[in-house]
Parts: C-alpha cells; structure tokens; sequence
C-alpha cells in the first residue's frame, strides 16, 4: 500500500469516548475555467477511483407535461455520441474491468463508474464526450421509451407501497414539482419525443451546470491535468437558474387511502411538510435530524419502543427525514400494524407518541446518547468510495456547500434539547400533514 | 491492470490458543471492522411442520441475552454504534458484526452473550413472530417473492430446499421456545464456524477475541442429516396476481465455488445474464426491444445443489416473448461455447473488476467469510484472477453444455398472455 493510507487514522476519533470530528472526509476542491466544480477526496486502500460527473439539474426540472424526462434523458446518455456508438458506453468500461451506472433523483442527475486507478483517464474521456456530444437516433430513443414503461411498472405500478408513497408525494406538494413521480406518470413518458430529451439536453447539460467528484487512489494534483484535458477543453455555456413553484402554505390535513386488492399486509405513513437544510439555516435542519433519529430510528427509538414494543400494537414503525434537498422537502413517519390490529388503532396510537413529545418534551439523555451514536455511525461512512461521492455530490447540487457535509459532525453535536422540541412543533403540525393508508379489499371501510 | 489490488489484500488465517479459525484481512485506514460469520444452521434444517424456525431464531438473537433484556440489549448496540445482524437461508445462519475499534472488546461481548446466551423472553418471541408474519403478508403481494417462492416449491418438492425459508403462517405459529432453544444447542456449533474479518484489528488481537467469543460452543452439531437433490425441472407456472407487468423466474443446476469449472461457469453466466450490458440476454431482451428494465442470471451457491438462476419483467402481453428469447439464448449457449470476443471480454471485465469487490471492509469480511465456507483457501484473492485467465474454450464448451443443455423450470407471476394458466 501507498505511503497515504495512514492519513485518516492519524486524527485517532473515538468519537464513542469524547472527541467529536472536526471533519468528515477531507475533500479538496477546484472549479475549471468553464465552471465545472471538482471535487478529490483521497482513499488509497486500494487501487480504485469512483468518478462521479453530477448535474444540478433533476425531476423536479421536467418541462411542463413531461414528468420524469430528466431520468428519460438519463436513460438516453448511454445511446451513443458521434464517436461512441450506441449501447458502447457501459461494454467499454466493463471491457476495462470498471462498473458504470447512473441514477436520477429530484434535484440532480449522476453519473458514475467504479475503476482501476491506470482506466480513469479512459473513463473521464469516455464522460466528457457524452456531456458535449450526445448524437440520439429515433431507433434508439423509443425502445427505451418502452424500457422506462417498464422500469415503471416493475417500481410504482407492480407494488402497492409504492404507488402509495406516489400518491402521498403528490397529495403533500399541491403546487411545487416535489408533486410528481421521479420516473414520471405513464401517459407522459408513453408521450416523450427525442426532441424533447435533446432540448432538455441541451439546455441543461453544460460544465459549468456539472461537478466531478473523484474518491479514492488520487488526489487533487494528480486528477486537476486529467480533468483539464477532459473536461476543460468543453466550452462553457450559460444554463439557466434553477426557478421552480414554490408550495404555499397547508391549510389542511390530507388523507389519502389505497384500497388494493393485491395488498395483504395494510400500513400507514403520515409525511410533513419540512424545511430543507439552507446554507444560512442549517440549525433547524440539524435539530430536525436529530428528532427524526430520536423518534424513529432503531429499536430503542421512542416509536419502535412503544407502538412495537411495548403496546404491541405494530410489527415495524419508524421515521425519516432527509434534509438536503434544494426546496422545502417532506419528513415522514410509518408504522405497519401487527396481523389483527386495524389501523384505527394504529394510527391514534401514533398520534399519542407525537403528543407526548410534542407536550413532554425530550430528555437530555435522550438527546446526547442519539446525538452520540450519530456522530460515531457517520465513521462508516468513509470506507465506502462510491458511499463519500454520494455524499459530497448531494449536498453540492441541493446548494450546499462542502461544509455542510464536513461540519456535520459538529452541527450534529451542537443541537440544543430546545432547538429539537421548536423543530418538533414547527414540523409535526397535523395541518402541514399527510395521512396515507394501504388496506386491503376486505378491510376497507374498517381500517 | 488493477492487478495489485487484490493481491495488496493481505490475508491471514487466524487460529486462536483455542483453535478457533478465520481469514483476515487487516487494513488500518478507518477505526472499525467488519467481521461476517456462519454456521451450518440455515432452514432446511428445520422440521417441515416447523418451517422458519432459523429465520426466527436469527430474529431473536439480538433481542435479549445474558443479563440484558431486549431493550437493553438494543440499547447497548444502539448507543456504542455496534451493529449486529443475523439472518437464515436455506443453508447457513450469518451473522455480521461492525464495530468501531473504540468499541470492539464489547462489540465481541456482545456477540458471545447472543451467541451462547441468548434469553427467548416471551415479549421479543411474540414481537419477532409478529413481524414475520407481517412480513410474510407483505410478500404475498410482491410478485418477484411470490415467482421465486414457486420456483424453489416446484424444483424441491418435498425437500428442505422446497420449505419457504421464512415459514408459513401455521408453522410459524408452532414454534414455541424451546425450538428457539434447541436450534441454538443443537445447530450452532464450531465445527463449521466460518469466519471473515476486515478492518482495524491485527492477528494477536483478533485470536483473542475469537477464543473469548466462541470457546463457549458445542465442538459438535446435532442437525438432522439431508439428502442430496436435483431440481425437478421442465414447467411453466403461472401464479395468477393482478398486476400490469409478469415477473419471472427461471433457472437450472448450476456450479459450486469448489468446483474446477466455477471460473468458466462465471464466464458463461457472465455472457448470458450476468453482465449487465454486455450479457446477450440485456441486448436481446432489453436494449433490442425494449421488453424488460431488468434481466439478469446469477450462479446461486446451494450447499446440496448449487442453481443458476435468472429473473425478467415484462408487462403481461409480451412476457411470453421475453420467455421465448431467454430459451433461446439459453439453448444458443448449449449449442456453441461464447465466441472468443466475448469470452476476452469477459475475463477482462472478471479480473479487473475484482478489486472493486475488495473495497470495503463489509465486502472484504464477507469475500473471506466465502472463501473459508468454500474451502477456497487463504490464497484465493492471489490466485483467482489466473484461474478465471486459465479457462479454456474445451472447459467452457464443457460447461455450457452443463449449465444449459436440457430443460428450465420457469414460473411466472402475473397476468402472462400466451401462456397456459
């Protein structure tokens, strides 16, 4: 192994015992002439990068009537440029021992490959001419059409719970995109055009609208030529700002139900309205982490510890909230009942465990051992290349900075018992809230 | 290329003063391990009437042991970041363990006390029932469970392999504690104790720990023998469910990791389904035609009969082409070993790709943990990219033949068109 590898375990964290890290993963960072970002964050267990070419640019961009056309165009990345045929691109990089992918999400469009450190180079040519010369052909564009029909069909429409959570996001954002289906609605993909993905292409697909992120067996001085003569060379080109509908303010409860014939375990979410993490902002998202952690994370988690433990009213019940996100989001809670317990049980019983915390507040103890285990799990999360990229990558294209994500630890440990009882009540208002139900036929009616 | 990335992966076997074994591979650049272990203790061991019985039992070992009740015994994990899983398949109950090196000697602890003295109180045993049942509910509506369930039925009819691993609503609800019990006195003991570790730990540090955590078991199980068997093949089965898009699964014998064709095995399989866009089922089902999001086959390691199998989705009018194309690629492959092109491709993609499989310690604890299972020996990360080079065109003429010459079992959930019901 290279002489480097010490480098992180030098700072000694125990964080278990004290010591809270001042830092994450070290990331150095860079931006090209034509805007392109880059990112370097320095692994050398082994002799692998993760290349990773993000693009602040996702669903919640689609053009009017065309849910989903960001991951359509995702889909299409792979279907040639005037030098790389068809179908090519993914054989390449296998043919060179690496993995490729790519994955869409609200707010971003990425791209990645894992590879032998002596292939990046091959790889980020292989990047940098897709994101200035993507050449589509009709034969190609419209069997992956079908392709997306049936992506849809094997996530959202084979499967119950999620078609659900589609009607719960929809149900929760009246007015801003957050609404609308990642892999979008099936009458508007069935309706896409190549036309349609090259406009969206050629509008949103500029290095100065990218960021690379390399994690592993390089660093700044080694990659900062290779991404030069790559991706330097692509000329700039303005892209426009990011401006989408804002969500007014709810009013009002909604309850959503889904009655399935297919469905034979029923369950139950309730999603809140939430505030996304802001660079000027970011303490109220931190405390809100750490109510969601504290109220439905883990066994010992005050949901799981009353409604499954000591009620027995549930088989599972949880919580989650992510706040990275370049536009308000949406916290969520679940709880799936055990076999006999109709939902209309279930569901004030989680009304009472948001009561008592909303009325009695959170223990100290409470806090600091949530806020402990926190900061320790977040260590895992350095030994995984592909893991940091993700990381580092969503946090710069939901107009974070890397701060956000390297003074996370400390942020974490700076949340005061008063910040996360103020989060509570400004989130779990049951008028910013929607109630979803899955039943089956029989139980319909009866919950 | 990459080449010295496995073979940078220094591997020990580790025997502790108390004869305890396990393959390490140390690696200091972050405060943890991975450790990842198994026994022979998986479900088909487990009565007919009684099926899920180890899918249970691993549930419950980390609800409660020694002085620790559930919650305590969470909270212990929960609060010094230890995470600890357990779960059954047919053949082998895993456990896997991660903990930061400020943690471990409890990390360890606490494995031993769930390991040897696990509790089965009352409340843990009917929450942990609970959830499986549950569970099994919500299988009931997902078709790629409901297609595979009926495929493991169908080929194993009347052996282990053909029990649902996780039960069925009767036979979980027969199963009191001293089965729990009894699962843990009878069926995990040293003699087949396999163990990976990678991560902040050394070989002195770590035999320690071993002969603390593990000298307390049975030198010998006490599992009721199994046979040998062969999946009956050549059906097509429909499993009616009202959804827009059939979801298949489709398979045959396959290869075990021991075997001296394994390596061309993976070859083949990489050809047909296991190579994402470069295998021929992907170009034909999928980039072609646009039939499928996914197609994929897979070598599916079985103690008593190792399987390959593979899975499509297709909405209902035009699964039963995707089928036909997969019996075609798959009878294509019997005639005629993959063409040379596609065979270097292949070994390229297999050898490089490698130490991109060895880049965490949970990936690396449980490559180990396979290679002790296998009997692969220590130096396998050293030799396995000159084995997969060293395959020949008369070794995989050999084993495609093996692998896909005869019939397929096939089932289906969904509204398949064209295809009997």
């Amino acid at each position: 192994m290279s002489p480097g590898d010490g480098r992180m375990s030098e700072a000694g964290l125990i964080p278990i015992t004290g010591a809270v890290p001042s830092a994450m993963f070290n990331p150095t960072t860079f931006t090209l002439a034509n805007g392109m970002r880059v990112v370097v964050v320095t692994n050398r267990r082994a002799p692998v990068v993760a290349h990773y070419v993000w693009y602040r640019v996702g669903c919640a961009d689609s053009p009017p009537g065309k849910s989903g056309l960001p991951h359509f165009l995702e889909h299409l990345m792979f279907k040639g440029t005037r030098t790389v045929p068809p179908g090519e691109f993914s054989k390449i990089v296998a043919r060179n021992g690496g993995n490729d992918n790519a994955f869409t999400s609200y707010d971003y469009t990425a791209y990645f490959q894992m590879i032998a450190k002596d292939r990046l180079d091959l790889v980020m040519g292989l990047e940098a001419d897709r994101m200035a010369d993507l050449d589509l052909s009709d034969e190609h564009v419209y069997p992956e059409r079908d392709v997306i029909l049936e992506e849809r069909k094997q996530r959202v429409d084979n499967e119950p719970q999620a078609l659900l959570a589609e009607a719960i996001q929809a149900a929760q954002f009246l007015h801003h995109p957050y609404r609308l289906p990642i892999v979008g609605w099936l009458h508007e993909i069935a309706a896409y055009t190549r036309e349609d993905a090259v406009a969206f292409y050629e509008r949103w697909y500029s290095p100065s609208n990218a960021i690379l992120i390399a994690v592993g067996d390089i660093d700044a001085e080694e990659l900062a030529p290779l991404a030069e003569r790559h991706y330097g060379r692509l000329p700039a080109r303005p892209v426009p700002e990011r401006r989408r509908v804002q969500e007014p303010p709810q009013y009002a409860a909604r309850r959503i139900e889904l009655v399935d014939p297919k469905v034979r375990q029923p369950s139950l979410v309730r999603s809140y309205l939430a505030p996304n993490q802001r660079p000027e902002a970011h303490r109220e998202a931190a405390a809100l982490e750490v109510l969601f952690e504290l109220l439905g994370e883990g066994a010992t988690s005050r949901l799981y510890r009353s409604l499954v433990v000591e009620q027995g009213l549930a088989a599972a019940a949880g919580a989650g909230y992510q706040p990275w996100s370049l536009d308000p989001t949406a916290a969520r809670i679940y709880a799936s009942p055990r076999p006999g317990v109709p939902l209309d049980r279930l569901e004030p019983a989680l009304d009472a465990e948001i009561a008592r915390l909303l009325d009695g507040g959170v223990g100290e103890d409470e806090l600091e051992r949530c806020k402990r285990r926190m900061i320790a799990e977040s260590i895992y999360a350095r030994d995984s290349l592909g893991g940091v990229a993700r990381i580092l990558g969503m946090a710069l294209c939901t107009g974070l900075d890397l701060d956000a994500v390297e003074q996370w630890p400390q942020r974490i440990a700076a949340v005061e018992r008063a910040e996360v009882e103020a989060a509570a009540r400004a989130v779990l208002v049951p008028a910013h809230s929607v109630t979803g139900r899955l039943l089956p036929v029989e139980a319909a009616g009866d919950g | 290329m990459a080449e010295r990335g496995s073979a940078a992966v220094r591997v020990e076997e580790v025997v502790s003063p108390g004869g305890i074994r396990a393959y390490l591979a140390s690696e200091r650049s972050v405060p943890f391990l991975s450790l990842e272990l198994s026994f022979r203790a998986g479900a088909v061991f487990d009565p007919a009437d009684k099926a899920g019985l180890a899918h249970l039992c691993a549930g419950l070992l980390d609800e409660g042991a020694g002085a620790y009740d559930s919650q305590a015994f969470q909270r212990e994990l929960e609060d010094n970041a230890i995470k600890l899983a357990c779960e059954a398949d047919h053949d082998e109950l895993r456990i896997r363990l991660k903990t930061l090196t400020a943690t471990r000697e409890h990390a360890f602890e606490l494995l031993r006390l769930a390991l040897t003295e696990p509790r089965f109180d009352p409340e843990p045993i009917e929450r942990i029932r609970g959830q499986v049942l549950a569970d099994l509910r919500r299988r009931e509506s997902d078709p790629g469970y409901v297609a595979g369930r009926a495929w493991y039925a169908r080929a194993f009819d009347g052996h282990g392999y053909g029990r649902p691993i996780r039960g069925t609503p009767e036979t979980i609800a027969r199963i009191r504690r001293e089965d729990l019990v009894a699962v843990v006195a009878e069926r995990l003991a040293r003699e087949d104790l396999a163990i990976g570790v990678a991560g902040d730990i050394g070989a002195e540090e770590l035999a320690g720990l071993l002969d603390r955590t593990f000298a307390g078991l049975p030198v010998r199980a006490n599992r009721p023998p199994v046979a040998p068997v062969t999946p009956a093949l050549g059906d097509t089965l429909v499993l009616p469910m009202p959804i827009p898009q059939s979801v298949v699964t489709f398979g045959r014998p396959g290869v075990r990791p021991s075997d001296p064709d394994y390596h061309a095995a993976t070859i083949a399989n990489y050809v047909l389904g296991g190579g994402g866009f470069a295998s021929r089922l992907m170009e034909e089902v999928r980039e072609k035609r646009g039939l499928a999001y996914s197609v994929y086959t897979y070598l599916a390691d079985m103690a008593l009969c190792p399987l390959w199998l593979g899975g499509v989705a297709t909405s209902n009018e035009r699964v039963a082409q995707s089928i036909e194309l997969v019996r075609a690629e798959v009878a294509k492959l019997a005639r005629q070993a993959p063409e040379e092109r596609e065979v270097a491709d292949a070994k390229t993609y297999l050898t490089g790709s490698f130490p991109l499989r060895l880049a965490t310690n949970d990936q690396l604890a449980r490559m180990l943990l396979g290679m002790m299972v296998h009997g692969l020996g220590r130096d396998y990360l050293e030799r396995r990219n000159d084995l997969v080079r060293a395959v020949t065109r008369e070794d995989l003429e050999r084993v495609c033949r093996r692998l896909y010459a005869g019939e397929l079992l096939v089932t289906v959930a969904g509204r398949p068109e064209g295809l009997p019901g």
